[in-house]
């Protein structure tokens, strides 16, 4: 069956599309963005949490 | 600051550890016995629970929830403690946790043998057992959080993370999953039916991969990894990335089990391309920790928690690369229902979770009873034997998959199929022995295992509490900008809840659109619910595990059809509760099965496979023909039917037992004409009931409609 069956026939379906795709989209943009604005230091600590006991 | 003083408790760590080692001899072991069941029919002793079909998941749940379960938790309470600088939260729940867990364990050992079980992958255990385990994994949480909150470590390591994602996301697969209404104590219908049912469970049977099989021991890589290596791990930001995207991106992917079935088309669709995402971010944390040992492959030479580690994240990236391949649609149609899944399964599960159980108890061991490994060489035989069996398992099992599928999918010139069913199953035999083989020698590099760490315990004095100093957390105030992952990777509950709706989304795209309207199964007027009798033959069929060796599911595929008939529809398992559709083929697809052989045939082939069809590896159900139908149950097996939706008539329940005796009855005249004595009501003739109803509906349509424009 395909999928503009589901589209046409439940009533504001649409929204779960749209939400989970700008969901996927934001959340990816926002933890790279995070990641690579992180300081390198910082990780370098983090990171050693296990060595150190 | 005034440095704390605290003990870290290694009781409970050494408890799962020894779990550990025992469930995964006891696991390993059913696998064995099963997989020389394979070609040895005769070894399942003619004993209904030594029988491949009972035995089969005995063996996936024992080495899932038992081996790898264990091994997870050992690991878990082990590194949380140190990574949060804290003891466990609670010593109580702890023992409640390790003794629930082994609890259910042994239910499910004895459940399963007996022939309790719900009839999907993985998903076996009857509901009391799945409350119990919905009770203890609550306890594992309290018990895990608890100590995160406690911490004297400001930040959460990436370890961790993945230990939350674990809990939360098996707690949601097990509640959405389990949804079934009980008829007696242990037995029970799963709420779905059919497509749905196969789609809940595919999502959940995909993701107890991921989230039991993977995140957990991806958190103890990021842990044992470093510890052993003794360096950092290669890119602390890689792991963040490796992590949110596999925890999203995973959840998506269950779908590709069910690729060219009676599934809608999107939904399939939406599987393969979440799969073939996946390899980037397993990719990602494969070479995160292979790069970790850069400058330190010497030390791999040496140590053997090194080495096991090594090639368990070399198959870890192997399967993780031959995953997204397989939910290919083209790989798929060759891959699928033959021995080439058996062998991916088994790369990951001898590989990587095997391999990372063996690397984390011999790095535990020596360290808690404060003494060194008793024997390297030993450690080292072990490395050695696993690798080589996991070779003769996997390599053969390759080859019979794609020769076997080849063989179903040829035709000769004039357009005949060219290979009987019985004659592929034969052309694989060889390679069902070496497979036996490569695992035999895995076991016995297990049995090492377990004497090098018995003498390793000797030579040692146990540390049951291993004093630890560190300062207490002190409430920070903000100095400037913080960055929003800091923050969170601060608040564990905050990663929770994030984690939890991360993984939602998923399943909420997939699972709300197939429930919510009705069309999405178109309905086939002629598929009429199971009389009571079909009903009764096929919750034996379910108890018997006939579904681990054969498909109720014939893909839109020349051969497929040619071999067994008109391919399925999605409204013919409207009233399958749970849906049958397997995931092998052992035996031949059974969704036509239905008047394809007389009544005798199956009663025969029941007693004894060969008789029937020589070759054959089907193992005897002799029990059959002497158990008496359960019809004390029918009644209300129908009610909880009717409350599932199944259109029987009001008050039908009453009166079903009497239909059941006279449907019975017409099955034994018939099997004496064939000159077979039987009782009614054996269990033999409900089954024979059962397998002759099996895909028949659909035919009685096309008879339908010639008849109306016969008027």
């Amino acid at each position: 069956m395909k999928f503009i069956n589901y589209l046409e026939k439940i009533s504001g379906i649409d929204i779960y599309g749209l939400l989970s795709l700008s969901i996927f989209v934001i959340f990816f943009t926002v933890m790279l963005f995070v990641v690579f604005k992180t300081d390198k230091k910082k990780f370098r600590e983090i990171s050693r949490i296990p060595l150190d006991n | 600051m005034q440095v704390e003083r605290f003990y870290y408790d290694n009781r409970i760590v050494r408890a799962f550890g020894y779990a550990t080692i025992l469930f995964g001899i006891v696991g390993m072991l059913a696998g064995l016995w099963a997989a020389i069941q394979i070609y040895y029919p005769e070894s399942s002793l003619g004993f209904a629970p030594t029988t491949f079909g009972r035995l089969r998941p005995l063996h996936t749940n024992a080495i899932i929830f038992a081996f790898v379960g264990n091994a997870s938790f050992a690991g878990i309470y082990y590194s949380l403690q140190r990574l949060c600088k804290a003891r466990l939260y609670s010593d109580k729940l702890s023992w409640l946790h390790f003794w629930g867990w082994q609890a259910i364990i042994a239910a499910a050992a004895i459940t399963l043998l007996l022939g309790y079980t719900t009839g999907k992958e993985y998903a076996e255990l009857e509901w009391p057992i799945d409350i119990a385990i919905t009770l203890v994994w609550v306890v594992f949480g309290i018990n895990m959080f608890g100590t995160i909150l406690k911490r004297r470590e400001k930040h959460l390591y990436v370890a961790i993370w993945f230990y939350i994602a674990t809990w939360v996301t098996v707690a949601m697969l097990h509640i959405v999953n389990s949804f079934e209404i009980p008829v007696s104590f242990m037995k029970s219908y799963s709420w779905y039916a059919g497509v749905q049912d196969a789609l809940v469970q595919w999502w959940y049977g995909h993701n107890a991969v991921a989230f039991f099989l993977t995140t957990p021991v991806l958190g103890l890589m990021y842990y044992f990894l470093p510890k052993a290596a003794n360096r950092p791990v290669y890119s602390y930001r890689l792991s963040i990335i490796h992590f949110w995207a596999l925890i999203f991106i995973y959840i998506w992917a269950g779908p590709h089990h069910l690729l060219y079935t009676a599934l809608p088309d999107w939904a399939q669709s939406l599987g393969v391309v979440f799969s073939v995402m996946l390899i980037a971010p397993s990719w990602g944390g494969m070479l995160n920790g292979l790069f970790t040992l850069r400058g330190a492959w010497d030390k791999v030479r040496e140590d053997p928690v090194l080495k096991f580690m090594v090639v368990a994240i070399t198959c870890y990236g192997m399967s993780t690369f031959e995953g997204p391949m397989l939910s290919l649609k083209n790989v798929n149609a060759i891959s699928h229902f033959s021995d080439w899944t058996i062998a991916h399964v088994h790369i990951g599960g001898l590989g990587w979770n095997g391999f990372i159980a063996f690397s984390i108890l011999y790095y535990m061991i020596p360290k808690m009873w404060g003494t060194n490994l008793y024997s390297k060489k030993l450690a080292s035989n072990h490395f050695w034997l696993g690798t080589i069996g996991i070779i003769l398992y996997a390599v053969p099992l390759y080859w019979a998959g794609f020769e076997q599928s080849l063989m179903w999918k040829s035709f000769t010139p004039e357009g005949q199929l060219k290979f009987q069913f019985m004659e592929t199953v034969n052309s694989i035999l060889p390679m069902y022995y070496s497979r036996s083989v490569g695992g035999a020698l895995y076991l016995a590099g297990a049995l090492i295992m377990v004497y090098n760490l018995y003498k390793t315990i000797a030579q040692g004095k146990f540390i049951a509490n291993e004093e630890a100093e560190a300062a207490p957390l002190v409430e920070e105030t903000s100095h400037g900008r913080e960055y929003w992952h800091r923050i969170l990777e601060r608040k564990p509950v905050t990663m929770l809840v994030l984690s939890l709706i991360v993984v939602a989304i998923g399943g909420v795209i997939e699972l709300v659109p197939t429930f919510l309207i009705k069309s999405n199964v178109p309905t086939i007027t002629s598929v009429k619910p199971y009389t009571p009798l079909e009903l009764q033959g096929r919750d034996i069929y379910v108890r018997e595990g006939c579904y681990t060796c054969h498909s109720q599911m014939i893909r839109p595929f020349r051969d497929e059809v040619a071999r067994y008939g008109e391919y399925s529809k999605a409204g013919e398992f409207v009233y399958d509760h749970p849906f049958q559709w397997g995931s092998k083929r052992t035996g031949p697809d059974l969704a036509r099965v239905g008047g394809k052989y007389p009544d005798s045939w199956h009663y025969n082939h029941m007693y004894d496979p060969r008789s029937m069809s020589p070759g054959s590896i089907m193992p005897a159900y002799a029990w059959l023909l002497d158990n008496k139908i359960d019809t004390g149950s029918t009644s209300a097996k129908i009610r909880a039917m009717q409350t599932l939706g199944v259109p029987y008539e009001k008050g039908y329940d009453q009166q079903a037992n009497r239909d059941l005796m006279e449907q019975a009855k017409t099955i034994a005249e018939n099997l004496k004409k064939d000159k077979i004595e039987t009782a009614p009501n054996a269990e033999i003739v409900a089954l024979i009931a059962y397998l002759q109803r099996i895909g028949r509906d659909i035919k009685a349509e096309s008879q339908q409609k010639i008849v109306s424009t016969d008027k």
